[in-house]
């Protein structure tokens, strides 16, 4: 089922996927002329194939249950934020804060995320196979980050217990983010998560971050900086 | 908030339409600042002739324009709503004096390829009260307000011109331009409201004098403090800036004819092909420049 938001409301598009009835069965649906418009997609709770043909704007596939979404084009700010489950794939790039404090689900974008990709995440997977900007996986607190490309400026700051995977070059590791070793239990996971992305390049190939934990109680020692 | 807008033609094929497509440009980013609406646009510099815009706020057309005949041989004298465009072979350091003694009117720019408008009100009204859809340039720039640090005014309106062809529209706030604009003060540059913008406007001014925009929007990495995403226009062109945390949205369309820069995408949904254009967000910290 086609609906063409040149023609209806974004309210009534989303209000028609927010409310499927189950008995019936149609479960695929594309939206057409999305001209970058807001919060398309946001808060379905169904399992229901969408794609969206064009460019979005921001937070698309917000609070995301179940659904599986595809994006044909950019998203704008906040992708998937707050996504519980299902699936949101976005072949084009993605601006800011993609994945925000998503709890879980897939994320998949084909291009480069911009500053702050998986802030807050928790439990989410994300998978960029571009590159990620600054202060990505700021205070992460679970699931996985995965970065085929570079990642910016203080990858991973204040880390609490996410994963995160770059293959290409970190720009820097914010605080209390440090390398860790890559062992056979991460490999198996990641390349399970590459293959969720249609991805056959080796876990080889990437290194692993996680948090050093010196931040998760207050050292004494600092007692005179504050 | 703020929405920002601009265009660049790379090519001559749009010339025409330039104004029509800023306009729904505007129109689209009402959301993101409803209180006042302005653009600057440029046109051809061929005849070598200084136009002055002016905002006449109280003062009535009849009244301004016996006034300044007193005064000044104006080739041409234009009037577009609440605005007139003065056109002149003399030069800025003759008519700006001239200018400054009105005192209830507001100089909003001046240059050989400037024209701007500005006023209070949801953007939709402006464009149409000013009739952008008519005019036609090489290159433009606008801005939709959501005032947060100063009135709402003509004169708190944006884009800021402080110098000859040069204007400038930003997205965000500066915390140090209560500093800087004394700062410039000493050295000469003048201001007209208490609007952050306006103090990075003169900056940028000031600094033209010295080095050439991309130098200067560098500098100004170091020198203003605050959130941005600036849009600085010249005569042959302009430079688009984000801070380098980069709050403040910014996506850039570039297709063989023109290039776009705006707040959010559905700004620019509208553009002709921009499907096929390649469409990125200007990274943090680094200068976009476009110009001939």
């Amino acid at each position: 089922m086609i609906l063409d938001l040149k023609k209806l409301k974004l309210r009534s598009v989303n209000e028609k996927l927010q409310n499927i009835d189950r008995k019936k069965n149609k479960r695929d649906f594309t939206i057409s002329n999305p001209e970058g418009n807001h919060a398309i997609c946001a808060g379905l709770t169904e399992n229901i194939d969408v794609t969206i043909k064009g460019h979005v704007g921001y937070y698309c596939a917000g609070m995301n249950q179940n659904a599986n979404i595809i994006v044909d084009g950019n998203v704008g700010t906040g992708v998937a934020e707050n996504m519980m489950s299902g699936k949101v794939h976005v072949k084009g790039n993605a601006s800011q804060s993609a994945g925000a404090t998503a709890h879980g689900g897939t994320l998949i974008i084909d291009g480069d995320a911009s500053s702050r990709c998986g802030i807050s995440m928790k439990g989410i997977d994300i998978i960029v196979k571009g590159s990620v900007g600054h202060m990505s996986a700021f205070m992460a607190q679970s699931g996985n980050l995965v970065v085929c490309g570079d990642a910016g400026e203080a990858l991973g700051d204040s880390l609490y217990e996410t994963d995160i995977y770059v293959k290409g070059k970190v720009k820097s590791l914010g605080a209390d983010c440090e390398e860790k070793k890559m062992s056979k239990k991460h490999k198996i996971k990641l390349k399970e998560l590459l293959k969720k992305a249609g991805s056959n390049i080796k876990p080889e190939q990437f290194k692993r971050y996680g948090s050093a934990r010196k931040l998760y109680n207050f050292n004494i020692d600092n007692v005179s900086n504050y | 908030m703020c929405g920002i807008v601009g265009i660049y033609l790379k090519s001559k094929k749009f010339e025409k339409s330039l104004g029509g497509m800023l306009s729904k440009m505007l129109v689209s980013m009402e959301s993101r600042g409803p209180d006042s609406a302005g653009f600057a646009i440029y046109n051809s510099d061929k005849n070598k002739i200084y136009k002055y815009s002016v905002c006449l706020n109280e003062m009535s057309f009849e009244k301004f324009k016996k006034e300044i005949k007193k005064k000044v041989k104006f080739t041409t004298i234009e009037k577009n709503s609440d605005h007139v465009i003065l056109k002149s072979t003399e030069k800025p350091n003759k008519i700006l004096p001239i200018l400054e003694d009105f005192s209830t009117i507001s100089l909003v720019g001046y240059g050989k390829s400037i024209e701007i408008f500005k006023q209070v009100g949801k953007p939709s009204n402006v464009v149409k009260k000013f009739n952008l859809d008519n005019f036609s340039g090489t290159h433009a720039i606008g801005h939709t307000r959501m005032a947060t640090e100063s009135a709402i005014t003509t004169d708190g309106s944006h884009p800021y011109s402080t110098g000859e062809d040069e204007c400038l529209v930003h997205n965000g706030s500066l915390s140090n331009h209560n500093n800087l604009r004394r700062k410039l003060k000493k050295s000469g540059s003048k201001f007209s409201s208490d609007n952050d913008t306006e103090v990075a406007a003169g900056y940028i001014s000031n600094s033209l004098k010295k080095r050439n925009l991309k130098k200067t929007l560098n500098k100004g990495l170091k020198d203003l403090d605050g959130f941005y995403t600036f849009i600085a226009g010249t005569h042959s062109g302009f430079a688009v800036l984000r801070d380098e945390i980069a709050c403040k949205p910014a996506v850039i369309a570039e297709t063989k004819d023109y290039v776009a820069i705006s707040s959010e995408f559905q700004a620019m949904a509208h553009l002709p092909d921009v499907h096929y254009a390649k469409i990125f967000e200007p990274e943090p910290g680094i200068v976009y420049s476009w110009g001939k």
